[in-house]
């Protein structure tokens, strides 16, 4: 919310935010399995228009709200958008006032965020989710190159113009920074990039495969993938690189290293005992345990939830499936068609690949609803999202 | 003669290979290592097989242990050395699905290029590891970077020293053939080897 919009402007960008917003509302939403799910709270919304009326629906459907009219609604939310985003939310059983704000400042769409944060915080008690970031990979032709952007997809910037493969970017927690894995010194090597100042170094550059870069919860540590050692193992150091530690001895291949949110624990995908399945170790190095996934084999891809419940993953029964499992083991419940799962820091909300005729695109999943949406898609093939928590 | 200048240029590379190993910020490039020229010509004392020591390709049994652990990797200063991805096109190793072991079919195509780098010391050899789109993309990665490691390790056991071998991965991402059928994906599932000769 840098530049406030002046009235001449916005009335020459209302028209073509109409057609923007008819164009939005007229692309087929990938909405699959809604039945089954838990039960999504009935919410109308009155006197929004275009690009606002949009990002609301957008905003509120992916976490856990149905839009519905007035008379079916439990919660009413009424405002406007004609020159700064104004909204009033009113609970319809109780006739009780529980928001009344306007937003100024920002684009119309910056405001519109702003409101659905409060109403979700208002309503659930759960901050809202859409005012942070995405990171992810877009693929044309050969090259693969790193963007970040608005966790609905707009406003997509290219953090790298490489010209080589670019790939599996993950943000540091709490900072604008990235880590990902670029050949452009002719070989899979990692990098960090603070966003803020634009700089960028070498993190690792082992003879073989660096990659699967993550930063521990309180940004001290890195979990990797170097094949140094002859096998491609798990490994952690400090964010300095120093105290490089080898976590697993495997012969077989290690991918995906995820961290538990208090840092002390380690998940990741090995084929150790001859399929992918999913592993523990102890941070500071250990024996590897299995993770009890009851029924589900091929898993790989694991994301800890902020919350530290649930694990999130890739299952490949024929297809991609996106699976969670409780941290602590257990029964798998298969969600959608996807892969390459990231939390929210809702704890709640999932951003994932989806494969479509060949091409890769990133969609939103709220996992109690099992409701998805489809991100703003940027040209090329996108893959590999991470959400900045 | 010949093979003094050989066994000077293997501790050149074991030298630099030795410098990159540790994580550091700093440039790789072919710049002397403080400290390692004293090993020159002097003791070896670095770990891992010292080089020239494999048996000439008349005097090698034909027996092949399989390796016991893991082959810790050399250096990767390929600077060094002039790519030629064409001499050994039709050697590319082709793998089953999710699978990184060399089948009996593919044997013959490694044992060819083992024969080639006996016969050429100076020469060295680079595997790309490739994988069909079927796998999801970090796994694919560690899983090129697997197919590639067992045909290092096959060479190996044929007698190549490791540090004459580089790995690379590419998972899915430089497909031979860009279809989503079977067909595509067997061509996919490879590892490819470029010969590298010195510059």
């Amino acid at each position: 919310m840098k530049y406030k919009t002046s009235l001449p402007f916005s009335l020459l960008a209302l028209p073509s935010l109409l057609i923007f917003s008819a164009w939005l509302l007229g692309q087929d939403e990938f909405d699959i399995n809604r039945s089954g799910g838990a039960k999504r709270i009935p919410i109308s919304l009155e006197g929004y228009s275009g690009e606002v009326l949009s990002v609301l629906r957008f905003d509120l459907e992916i976490q856990g709200f149905e839009i519905t009219s007035a008379d079916k609604a439990q919660y009413l939310v009424s405002g406007n958008n004609t020159s700064s985003v104004v909204g009033r939310v009113t609970d319809r059983i109780n006739r009780a006032s529980l928001l009344a704000k306007e937003y100024t400042g920002g684009t119309p769409r910056s405001e519109a965020h702003a409101l659905s944060d409060d109403i979700v915080e208002k309503i659930t008690g759960r901050k809202g989710i859409a005012r942070t970031k995405i990171a992810f990979k877009v693929e044309n032709g050969p090259n693969s190159e790193i963007d970040v952007a608005d966790y609905d997809g707009h406003n997509a910037i290219a953090v790298t113009q490489d010209h080589t493969i670019t790939r599996d970017p993950t943000w540091v927690p709490g900072r604008r920074m990235l880590y990902y894995t670029s050949y452009k010194a002719g070989n899979p090597d990692i990098y960090s990039h603070d966003l803020q100042s634009g700089t960028r170094r070498t993190f690792a550059r082992y003879p073989g495969l660096n990659t699967g870069a993550a930063p521990s919860p309180d940004g001290r540590r890195v979990a990797l993938v170097l094949s140094k050692g002859g096998s491609p193992d798990v490994y952690v150091c400090d964010a300095d690189t120093g105290n490089l530690k080898q976590l697993t001895k495997t012969k077989e291949a290690e991918s995906s290293p995820c961290w538990s949110p208090d840092g002390q624990t380690i998940c990741f995908s090995s084929r150790a005992e001859g399929t992918s399945a999913l592993f523990f170790v102890s941070a500071n190095g250990g024996s590897m345990r299995r993770l009890g996934t009851a029924g589900a084999g091929n898993c790989t891809e694991p994301d800890w939830s902020p919350d530290g419940k649930t694990i999130v993953f890739t299952r490949l029964a024929g297809t991609f499936e996106i699976c969670v499992v409780p941290a602590s083991g257990g029964s798998v419940t298969p969600l959608v068609a996807g892969e390459d799962p990231s939390w929210a820091p809702n704890s709640r909300t999932v951003i994932f690949t989806r494969r479509v005729k060949g091409k890769r695109v990133l969609s939103l999943l709220d996992v109690p609803t099992k409701q998805t949406k489809d991100v703003q898609q940027t040209s090329g093939s996108c893959s590999q999202p991470s959400w900045a928590k | 003669m010949k093979y003094a200048k050989l066994l000077i240029l293997l501790m050149v590379v074991l030298a630099l290979s030795l410098g990159v190993v540790g994580c550091k910020k700093k440039p790789i490039g072919p710049t002397p290592i403080p400290g390692m020229t004293g090993n020159i010509g002097g003791k070896n004392d670095t770990s891992g097989p010292v080089p020239g020591t494999a048996l000439a390709p008349d005097q090698n049994p034909n027996v092949k242990p399989v390796p016991e652990g893991p082959i810790p990797l050399g250096g990767r200063n390929l600077g060094d050395y002039l790519p030629n991805p064409e001499r050994f096109a039709a050697n590319t190793v082709y793998f089953d699905f999710d699978r990184a072991t060399i089948k009996p079919s593919e044997t013959g195509k490694i044992e060819e290029v083992a024969k080639y780098l006996q016969a050429n010391p100076t020469h060295a050899v680079q595997i790309e590891g490739h994988c069909d789109e079927r796998g999801t993309e970090q796994y694919n990665l560690s899983l090129g970077e697997r197919r590639s490691l067992s045909v290092r390790e096959y060479l190996v056991t044929a007698g190549i020293q490791p540090d004459r071998i580089f790995t690379i991965s590419y998972g899915e991402s430089r497909p031979a053939d860009p279809g989503h059928n079977e067909a595509a994906w067997a061509k996919n599932r490879r590892g490819v080897f470029v010969l590298l000769t010195p510059k």
